[in-house]
């Protein structure tokens, strides 16, 4: 045991160990993300009166992985005129920043793989990064859908930020911290889901168009673009977008969840509640939240793309901005803003 | 040691880098380097302890600024060939003006003057028991929050000016304003519809358009091998 502290203790031990924690923490994200697809195409279909996949294994709980098979079968293709290197680039660097975006996440109390002071503008910068691969990937098909799908993620993707910002500061004045950790600490007594509700509605909607789901799907909006941005891959490449997708959804729904739900805190701190762990908690606030995102999919049509610009500009920047002055001024004017 | 080791290795890079922006022959590609660039002095910052500044480096410049860059240049039509002609042309000039700004930060650098206390204050640049971000908070809004405001308001005129010389009423371009969609009367109807009553039972079922006339039968000599041909109009 003596020889174990001694090892970790030394500069190899320390990279043994971090390489260690991010597995322990990557193999469940990448389970979750497997199981999420599962679970969208289950509930939609019953949303839908359909069956969905159950054919594979009990329920068709195999199908992610028969899926994931059958992709690394196919045949990597880069079409002639690509821009070869960014082409291979893009589809890894989506996955790479849905990955690395996860070691500031704290799934319990002190379980961060990394508790970085400024944790939640790490995760905003990580996020602002993402539409970089959607960008280079359009750009190096060579393809005109593919280009059209990624000139609209820019837009949108830019658009959204904005306001997403406004609600983190909202939270942040009410946190006193930018620790992720002590953000959720600083929710023992209320979560903010409560004080800051349009402000959690508001970042709900946009964590929806930030991760180009649905109804903001334009970037790969099927019935005008094909598939937009992805359009020109197959096999790996189009796995990792599709792991990376799925990866940053998840991420967002935690994020929401530590933002505003309270993280690893249960609704109240009594007997029946306290029973369940911390992590439990927290995985079925995100999995509320994903419930959620599935939902929204199956029920609301695709915005045009001028109405998405609308939205973000004219209703949730303004609003957002009002309810960031009205928060400061009630924590000012009370005295409760924290020291 | 590490430290020691990363500052040349993000130095390096951020040096190679900016070399490559002005050298790339794909302005994409000089983008793509260009945010590369911003990465390692990001990364310098962390170095530094400023881990509040390099987030928002990345957040302001690669996440917003570098992105509409991007965006631009992708859709430049650009013609390589012109790009070098110019590129020989402007480079004299390019150089004086270069050379001036040299000269200048030479000067400064000459006539600067460490103050006493320099060397303590840069050992320890934040107070003690606060993050930097608390520190840089401080300074920003609580001492200095005049020049800020003033810093805000000028960026607001440049952006108001920005705006006005660009904003063209176009006549003729036909606006949706979702107020009068909202307001209007008459027109959109909400209905309950019994389960098992059709629509038509209701009464609201739109009538079917009148059949067209079909249209003249062109008669061709070769005419018989097409079945399709003309049978559009018929119900």
């Amino acid at each position: 045991m003596q020889a174990l502290q001694d090892f970790l203790a030394t500069p190899v031990g320390h990279l043994v160990l971090t390489v260690a924690q991010a597995l322990a923490l990557l193999v469940p994200v990448l389970i979750a993300v497997a199981y999420m697809t599962w679970a969208e195409r289950r509930i939609m279909a019953a949303m839908q009166l359909r069956k969905g996949p159950n054919v594979v294994g009990p329920f068709g709980m195999l199908q992610p992985f028969a899926d994931a098979l059958k992709m690394l079968m196919k045949e990597t293709i880069v079409p002639t005129g690509a821009s070869r290197y960014l082409f291979l680039a893009a589809p890894m660097l989506t996955f790479l920043l849905a990955m690395i975006a996860w070691s500031v996440i704290p799934v319990n109390d002190g379980w961060a793989i990394a508790d970085i002071n400024v944790g939640i503008l790490y995760l905003f910068a990580v996020s602002s990064l993402g539409v970089y691969g959607v960008i280079i990937a359009g750009w190096a098909s060579n393809s005109k859908y593919a280009f059209l799908g990624a000139l609209r993620s820019a837009a949108q993707m830019v658009s959204y930020e904005v306001s997403m910002g406004f609600v983190i500061v909202c939270v942040l004045l009410c946190a006193g911290s930018l620790n992720l950790t002590e953000i959720v600490r600083a929710q023992t007594t209320v979560w903010y889901v409560i004080p800051l509700f349009p402000m959690a509605i508001i970042f709900f909607i946009s964590t929806l168009a930030e991760t180009n789901r649905a109804p903001f799907d334009l970037p790969e909006g099927e019935s005008e673009l094909v598939a937009g941005f992805f359009v020109e891959y197959s096999s790996m490449s189009f796995a990792l977008f599709f792991l990376g997708e799925y990866a940053n959804i998840l991420l967002m729904c935690s994020l929401t969840t530590i933002l505003f739900l309270g993280g690893w805190l249960p609704p109240m701190a009594i007997e029946p509640f306290t029973w369940v762990p911390g992590p439990l908690w927290f995985a079925l606030k995100a999995g509320l939240l994903f419930f959620c995102f599935v939902w929204v999919r199956a029920t609301f049509p695709r915005y045009r793309y001028d109405q998405l610009m609308r939205l973000g500009w004219k209703v949730f920047l303004p609003f957002s901005l009002v309810w960031l002055i009205i928060t400061a001024l009630t924590l000012k004017l009370m005295g409760w803003l924290p020291a | 040691m590490i430290a020691g080791l990363a500052f040349y290795l993000f130095a390096a890079i951020l040096i190679a880098c900016a070399t490559m922006v002005v050298t790339s022959r794909n302005p994409v590609h000089s983008v793509l380097y260009l945010i590369l660039g911003f990465f390692n002095a990001a990364g310098l910052f962390l170095l530094a302890g400023a881990e509040f500044l390099a987030m928002i480096l990345v957040i302001v410049y690669v996440g917003a600024v570098a992105v509409l860059f991007l965006f631009v240049v992708m859709m430049l039509d650009i013609d390589f060939a012109k790009m070098r002609e110019g590129f020989q042309r402007y480079a004299p000039f390019g150089a004086v003006v270069g050379g001036i700004l040299f000269l200048e930060l030479l000067m400064v650098m000459g006539t600067w003057q460490f103050s006493g206390d320099a060397a303590e204050l840069r050992l320890s640049p934040v107070p003690g028991g606060v993050s930097n971000t608390v520190a840089l908070g401080r300074v920003l809004y609580t001492d200095y929050v005049f020049l800020f405001q003033i810093a805000g308001l000028i960026l607001l005129v440049a952006m108001m000016g920005a705006i006005v010389l660009t904003l063209r009423e176009r006549p003729g371009t036909r606006r949706q304003v979702i107020e009068d969609q909202l307001a209007r009367e008459g027109k959109v109807e909400i209905l309950s519809v019994p389960s098992g009553k059709g629509i038509r039972e209701l009464g609201i079922y739109r009538p079917l358009p009148k059949p067209e006339p079909a249209p003249k039968q062109v008669s061709h000599g070769h005419g018989h091998g097409h079945d399709d041909h003309g049978h559009g109009g018929h119900h």
